[in-house]
């Protein structure tokens, strides 16, 4: 019998998570610890006696024998949860109580709540997803590491002090509590940044970065079905992760290569995310508040539902990119901008635009900056220039495939 | 046929992440389900935990054995069926606890007594 795929990690995220609300968010350590050995006892008893019915029930219930052995031994030396503190001093409560803490129906009321804990405004956004990577997603930091193209160990410096300020919080995040919607906005933020991370990451692995997309669609869709943060924004954020990932398939062609929008083989979407997204989309729009989300997942459906990329309405994704740009303007929302009119309005006027970009000078390092350039000058043809920015752009390539790609695009200027 | 039983020894697991931990248990669970398609495993055997008691000399005083941290604890047996113990032997080469620190499997013949 084989395993499930990431069984482990899946349920390492679970584990600690229920693990917390026992211990507290200060003992985050000791739940980690428990998890880990309840791994430890499936790797020396799954070998010999096979793989039991409903592995995940049976590491739930291993890290609870565990979780009540700590608890009986500890409760004296250490202090818990101060909502089930008093739980621990009767034999006649604690064992109930863990009980009940490790039971399905609670525990996505804790992986919430620990995500919410991982989005701390102390920590800063790269360290957030980070920590919901590794403690919601059972990342381990060289696994974090080969993701965002660091080295092992500045990751593990970065969540170790991450871990610090989390445990420094006392309290797990009530999601009742008043400023639930200002953290909202900052869980949304990394769960949007982690499928970006994955979608337009700098990871060569085209399997490291479905999995960082696919762990980021979960976590958004524990936010949807909450009754609290469910809410427009929320659903708006799933939409445009399911529009992205259905044309994750398409990305690479069958040599392998990385393949343009305007060049996909768009029968290789995934269709049944589109309609998720689709799905999702309008359910979002069932209020009065238009986040960027919102737009963003607006413009992922204009491409899903071009079947060709001349059938794209370009003028309609400009004038999206227009309302983006009012929400929340960046100078890569301007680049695309400017690429959009260059389809409506010829390449001449998306040069003109990408020149007039404010704050450019934080894409030196973009290579697709340079690409989107090369890409027009090629169209007007001037091939010198063309040449010139692709040179750039694959100076900048952040691994093979994207060295490749601009390769390819190099010599097409001949 | 003869019969070997194969003691797992090794020090304590190092910490990992839980993708690794599944991979290393999915190596373990594959080797030896080949050994028992070629129908080399009379009894998978068991795990022993990594804690006890020694109990020891004339006195039997009785210790809690340095178990938990030791680096050649006995951590489970297999009894195994093979040609001859250059067979058994080289059948033990495929074990995934090489992949650990310390990680040794120790084959030994059963005694057969007549």
């Amino acid at each position: 019998m084989e395993l499930g795929d990431h069984l482990f990690r899946r349920e390492s995220g679970r584990m600690v998570a229920a693990l917390t609300r026992i211990f507290g968010i200060h003992n985050l350590q000791l739940a980690e610890d428990v998890v880990q050995d309840a791994f430890c006892r499936a790797m020396e008893v799954w070998p010999f006696r096979g793989i039991p019915d409903n592995p995940s029930a049976w590491l739930m219930a291993a890290a609870k024998h565990r979780a009540i052995d700590v608890l009986r031994r500890e409760r004296t030396a250490r202090t818990f949860a101060p909502e089930v503190g008093r739980l621990l001093e009767s034999e006649w409560t604690l064992v109930p109580m863990v009980d009940e803490c490790l039971t399905a129906s609670t525990i996505k009321d804790d992986l919430l709540r620990l995500m919410f804990s991982c989005c701390h405004p102390r920590l800063r956004e790269d360290a957030q997803v980070a920590l919901v990577l590794h403690i919601l997603c059972g990342f381990g930091s060289d696994e974090i590491a080969a993701a965002f193209l660091t080295t092992e160990a500045a990751t593990h410096k970065r969540i170790s002090r991450a871990k610090k300020v989390l445990a420094g919080s006392r309290h797990l995040f009530d999601l009742t509590d008043t400023d639930c919607e200002a953290r909202l906005s900052a869980v949304q933020r990394a769960l949007y940044l982690l499928f970006n991370e994955g979608y337009h990451g700098a990871s060569a692995e085209s399997a490291v970065q479905a999995e960082l997309c696919r762990e980021a669609i979960r976590l958004a869709m524990l936010l949807i079905d909450h009754p609290r943060i469910g809410t427009p924004a929320s659903h708006a954020l799933a939409a445009l992760m399911h529009l992205h990932a259905a044309r994750l398939p398409g990305r690479l062609d069958a040599a392998g290569n990385l393949s343009s929008l305007f060049d996909q083989d768009r029968s290789r979407w995934d269709s049944r995310l589109v309609e998720d997204g689709l799905r999702l989309l309008k359910q979002s729009a069932s209020g009065p508040e238009i986040s960027e989300y919102h737009v963003e997942a607006a413009i992922a459906a204009v491409h899903a539902k071009a079947s060709r990329a001349e059938d794209t309405p370009w003028r309609e994704i400009v004038g999206l990119y227009d309302m983006l740009m009012t929400i929340r303007p960046s100078p890569v929302v301007a680049l695309n901008r400017a690429i959009a009119i260059a389809q409506s309005e010829g390449a001449e006027r998306g040069l003109e635009e990408i020149r007039g970009i404010a704050g450019a000078e934080c894409m030196a390092d973009y290579p697709f900056y340079y690409a989107a350039l090369g890409e027009l000058e090629h169209r007007c043809s001037r091939q010198a220039l063309a040449r010139g920015h692709f040179q750039a752009a694959l100076a900048r390539a952040r691994n093979p495939m994207e060295q490749r790609f601009l390769q390819q695009r190099l010599d097409s200027c001949a | 046929m003869s019969e070997f039983v194969y003691l797992y020894r090794s020090g304590p697991r190092p910490t990992r992440s839980p993708e690794q931990a599944q991979q290393e248990l999915q190596r373990w669970m594959t080797w030896l389900k080949e050994l028992t398609e070629k129908g080399h495993v009379k009894d998978p055997g068991h795990p022993l935990e990594r804690s006890g008691k020694l109990v020891t000399g004339k006195a039997r005083t009785v210790t809690d054995g340095p178990f938990a941290e030791a680096k050649d604890l006995v951590g489970g047996y297999t009894l195994v069926q093979a040609t001859d113990l250059g067979q058994a032997t080289a059948l033990a080469a495929g074990c995934p606890i090489f992949d650990i620190a310390d990680g040794t499997v120790e084959v030994r013949p059963v005694m057969r007594v007549s």
